[in-house]
């Protein structure tokens, strides 16, 4: 099949959807690559690395017309007339945000691929461009940042005197936020940074940055003796937090976004009025409303007391190069997905979540929405093929139809019945013990903690040493072999009892947790 | 009160007892006090059996007691004390046999006081029948115990090949052991005879040896589990036999948490409950290993390896049934605090059957001093692996094998594994290039990422900790 690379129109965009390092993997996978001439020019791709590549330069007709178009941004309403009936077009959508977009596609027979739909699963994260691009983009928040910001991020001692380094917070580690943070301590900043969630603290400090919590509240009685709202009390500790950081740092990025919301509110004007002539605010949510008061989509202003805000959307763009070759990258595997043949090829199979994830229309049949993906639920999945194959059999195994598992457990009980009825009654009363005693062992251990397997066994061992009750009771027998036999068993039982519990003593003393075990090693 | 209902009431509190010691069990903080329940008692369990049995004892039979008692005692206090961690599985092994071999003490002298007693049986009817089944019961699973655990025990210490043992028709010989059993015991409740008791005695034994022989290695955890959930049924079985309810309560815990252990540990291998205890894993692993080329590994010194840690941000360890044998937690150890004091992020991944016994791991590197919150479970840690510098895999062969979630048509194909290979780098600590446990290559030495780090894990991890 022919893979058609047109080059994107709207206004800013740099980036292109294949590269000559993507066009040779396509080739590979058995496709024709149709490049339109000066597509990846913006990119610093020329025509003549496409064609070494080995696609075709054509027109934008003839990109446009392939049977599979590859594209960054969603298309213009005009530029939807130029697909081929039957066409697939795979390129970034929003559906959630653009009906009217959608409807327009669905009235052409097409098939549509969002790349910003793919689900945040394990397996689909090498065609995860929203995390891609992300990087990309606070990466190049602390470039644009360090770029207007009239000092140093480094500290140093120089013989012309001593350079302070220059304080960041980031606010929000999602992927973005920690690319920002990584890159601004490479630069040599002091980087704190700050979210919601307090998971994310280790990975913070994995970039060389300070985790910043929100404190946590004060104790303090409210006047009519009711507690507040958790979230407003929550915001009000956040936004102290957030005043307080504003008047100390130099440069603050902002990353804050909530799907399908606008942006939080996080930096107010009296806090970037605290802050210091000079300082820096990259609104990385501008496109969303902002977290940052007074930042302006795609611009760069200043404020009376001089803080730069910039509020650029196009923060992957800048660097164009780069965004290319991962978007690229992206659809290769994506496509690699698609073609299983590796035949050129195109397959879509719906049966596969992540496939299903990204259909938008399917020849001209609209899907959006797709059922929820169950993120959790499953056993991780691993590899595509086995790890998708192996779980399966495993689910119904552990959920039963209830008629069936109602129906085992009746039966159980039945022959239960039966049995115990036909007893005598002395074995009877051990039954019941023996019944009872089975399901208080299975449900006392239920909980267990993995680490502690081991010394759960030596001391259920050591435990089954209690037949040595049994041996006990049988020495004070008359006949000489029994009284033999019992001695032998009383001694076996007996190592048993005070080795297994010797054991697992010694065993427990060793476990400890991180701050007691230094304070030992001092 | 008599003598014989204050025994009774004191079963009942040391019942209870050990109800709460496996539920402390269950939970760190509450784990010492757990052990302190158990010893309480078994403390008052046998205070009142002692009480009980010294009514009207000779002094030759009350001599007997006390040697036999303090005897036990001294030996198993004794081997509590010295052993090493590593030998661990072995030593619990060892122990379960004792149980069964008791067990089977305890049936045959339960035959000879009462059927086999001079005279004739005080019993008849229903109760003799019922006597002579719960002798026979008591001494087959006691028996299968004893040598259950005794194969076990050889195959941990590494006495024996630890190879399963395939004899034809394995299964229908288990099936035909079974059904031997069950017509035995009818006949023997129909007519108690020495010979039926000696004969169920030996076919419970060979039953026993040829149950655990044919399970290979890899599923050894399992294997000690379930032994410990037979012990359990043994003592609960002679808890029948004697009319004793505490041994039947104590029976019955140990038999039902085992089997439920060992449950949840063949839910984390994706293997079937029956086709462990049945045996067989690993044999159609040594077919289908090494026909495949999987092209070349590379190695890597100490040194480099000191290198790539120094580098790294975050290191994680996944250690195995290796770093047991080479004693190398200490030195382990050594390099975590070490790395965690040049401010790099060192954790362990810890796979559900890691080792010879479940938590043996979590065992070594509580002894070598790892605070136990940086060791995690193979659930906590696979998602981060990804985004981790360093990979340390430490004599863990099978339990990090890309083959299971990658080649369906691998013998472990589904078993969860620890996927070390997303990791940035991957080091493995290894004596030669031999297949694992299960005896299945491991493609992850081959992998562009993996560097293979030849020799005894202990000198390697010292070699490293001097170029650090």
């Amino acid at each position: 099949m022919q893979i058609g690379v047109p080059r994107e129109t709207r206004p800013r965009e740099t980036r292109v959807s294949a590269t000559p390092a993507t066009v040779v993997q396509l080739v590979q996978l058995g496709y024709e690559v149709v490049v339109e001439a000066g597509a990846g020019r913006a990119a610093s791709f020329p025509d003549e690395a496409y064609v070494a590549a080995g696609a075709r330069i054509g027109t934008a007709a003839e990109a446009w017309g392939a049977e599979v178009v590859l594209k960054v941004n969603a298309p213009a309403r005009e530029e939807i007339g130029l697909l081929a009936d039957g066409a697939t077009l795979v390129s970034l959508l929003s559906p959630a945000l653009n009906p009217e977009l959608v409807e327009a596609l669905a009235a052409r027979p097409l098939t549509v691929l969002a790349m910003d739909a793919v689900p945040r699963i394990s397996r689909a994260q090498s065609m995860d461009v929203l995390s891609s691009m992300a990087n990309i983009a606070g990466y190049r928040a602390v470039v644009e940042a360090a770029n207007v910001f009239g000092r140093f991020f480094t500290g140093q001692v120089t013989a012309a005197g001593k350079v302070p380094p220059a304080k960041v917070l980031v606010a929000g580690a999602g992927v973005a936020g920690l690319a920002a943070i990584g890159t601004a301590s490479s630069l040599g900043a002091i980087v704190r940074a700050t979210d919601v969630r307090p998971e994310v603290a280790e990975q913070v400090r994995s970039l060389g940055g300070e985790y910043v919590a929100v404190p946590a509240g004060e104790q303090e009685v409210s006047s009519d003796g009711y507690a507040r709202e958790m979230g407003e009390d929550f915001n009000r500790r956040a936004a102290q937090m957030y005043a307080e950081q504003a008047r100390d740092v130099d440069i603050v990025i902002t990353t804050a976004l909530i799907p399908g919301r606008p942006a939080p509110r996080l930096v107010t004007e009296e806090m970037v009025a605290s802050m210091r002539p000079g300082s820096v605010v990259v609104d990385m949510a501008a496109a969303q409303g902002g977290n940052v008061a007074g930042s302006v989509a795609d611009e760069v202003v200043v404020t009376p007391n001089g803080v730069t805000i910039i509020g650029y959307t196009d923060l992957p763009a800048r660097l164009p190069a780069q965004a290319s070759q991962l978007y690229g990258t992206n659809l290769v595997n994506l496509l690699r997905l698609l073609t299983p043949g590796a035949d050129g090829r195109l397959v879509l199979d719906l049966d596969d979540v992540v496939q299903r994830g990204i259909t938008v229309v399917r020849e001209g049949e609209l899907m959006w929405p797709p059922p929820p993906v169950q993120v959790s639920a499953a056993p991780p999945p691993a590899a595509p093929p086995a790890g998708a194959t192996a779980a399966a059999p495993a689910v119904p195994q552990r959920t039963p139809a209830p008629a069936r598992r109602f129906a085992l457990v009746g039966v159980a009980a039945a022959l239960l019945f039966l049995v115990a009825a036909f007893s005598p009654d002395e074995l009877l009363g051990h039954v019941t013990v023996f019944a009872l005693a089975v399901v208080v062992g299975f449900y006392v251990i239920g909980k267990v903690h993995h680490a502690l397997h081991t010394p759960l066994m030596s001391v259920t061992n050591a435990i089954s040493g209690i037949i040595v009750v049994g041996a006990l009771l049988q020495l004070g027998s008359d006949d000489g072999l029994v009284r033999a036999l019992a001695f032998v068993a009383t001694l076996v039982a007996s190592i048993n009892v005070f080795g297994g519990f010797a054991v697992t003593r010694r065993m427990l003393g060793m476990f400890s947790r991180g701050p007691s075990t230094e304070a030992a090693a001092r | 009160m008599t003598a014989t209902t204050a025994a009774a009431a004191a079963y009942i509190v040391a019942a209870l007892l050990f109800i709460l010691s496996l539920a402390g069990l269950s939970k760190h903080e509450t784990a010492k006090a757990g052990n302190a329940y158990g010893i309480a008692g078994m403390a008052i369990a046998l205070a009142a059996t002692v009480g009980l049995a010294t009514r009207g004892i000779s002094t030759a039979g009350l001599t007997l007691l006390v040697v036999a008692v303090v005897v036990g005692a001294a030996i198993g206090l004794w081997r509590a004390r010295v052993v090493e961690m590593t030998g661990m599985p072995e030593l619990i092994a060892l122990l379960h046999s004792f149980v069964g071999l008791a067990a089977v003490l305890v049936g045959w002298n339960g035959y000879l006081s009462v059927e086999g007693a001079d005279g004739g049986s005080p019993l008849t009817g229903t109760e003799a029948g019922i006597h002579s089944g719960e002798v026979v019961v008591g001494v087959f699973i006691g028996a299968v115990t004893f040598t259950g655990s005794i194969v076990a025990f050889l195959k941990l210490s590494a006495r024996i090949r630890s190879n399963p043992l395939v004899l034809p028709g394995r299964n229908w010989l288990n099936l035909g052991a079974l059904a031997l059993f069950a017509v035995l015991t009818v006949v023997f409740v129909a007519e108690p005879n020495l010979l039926v008791l000696s004969v169920v005695t030996v076919l419970a034994l060979a039953l026993g040896w040829h149950l655990v022989a044919s399970i290979g290695g890899g599923d050894m955890p399992v294997v000690v589990s379930m032994l410990n959930s037979y012990s359990g049924w043994a003592a609960a079985a002679s808890g029948f036999l004697l009319g004793n309810d505490l041994l039947i309560i104590t029976g019955a815990l140990v038999g039902s948490s085992g089997a439920y252990l060992s449950y949840i540990m063949c839910k984390a291998m994706n293997r079937s409950f029956l086709s462990v205890i049945a045996g067989g894993f690993g044999n159609e692993g040594a077919a289908a290993s090494s026909d495949v080329d999987y092209g070349e590994h590379t190695e890597i010194t100490a040194e480099e390896t000191a290198e790539l840690l120094r580098d790294a941000k975050s290191v994680v360890i996944t250690p195995g049934y290796g770093m047991a044998v080479a004693q190398a937690q200490g030195a382990v150890a050594e390099l975590t605090r070490k790395l965690r004091a040049q401010d790099v992020d060192v954790r362990f991944g810890i796979h559900p059957v890691a080792g010879r016994l479940p938590g043996h791991m979590n065992v070594l590197l509580a002894e070598a001093k790892v605070p136990y919150d940086v060791v995690l479970e193979m659930d906590e840690i696979n998602d981060d692996l990804a985004g981790t510098s360093v990979v340390l895999v430490i004599g863990a062969n099978d339990t990090v094998n890309p083959a299971a979630t990658e080649d369906p048509a691998s013998p472990i194909a589904g078993m969860p594994v620890l996927r070390v290979w997303e990791a940035e780098h991957v080091v493995v600590f290894k004596r030669s290039m031999n297949t694992g446990y299960a005896g299945v290559q491991n493609p992850l030495f081959f992998r562009e990422n993996s560097r293979m780090l030849f020799g005894d894990a202990r000198e390697r991890v010292e070699d490293i900790l001097k170029a650090l």
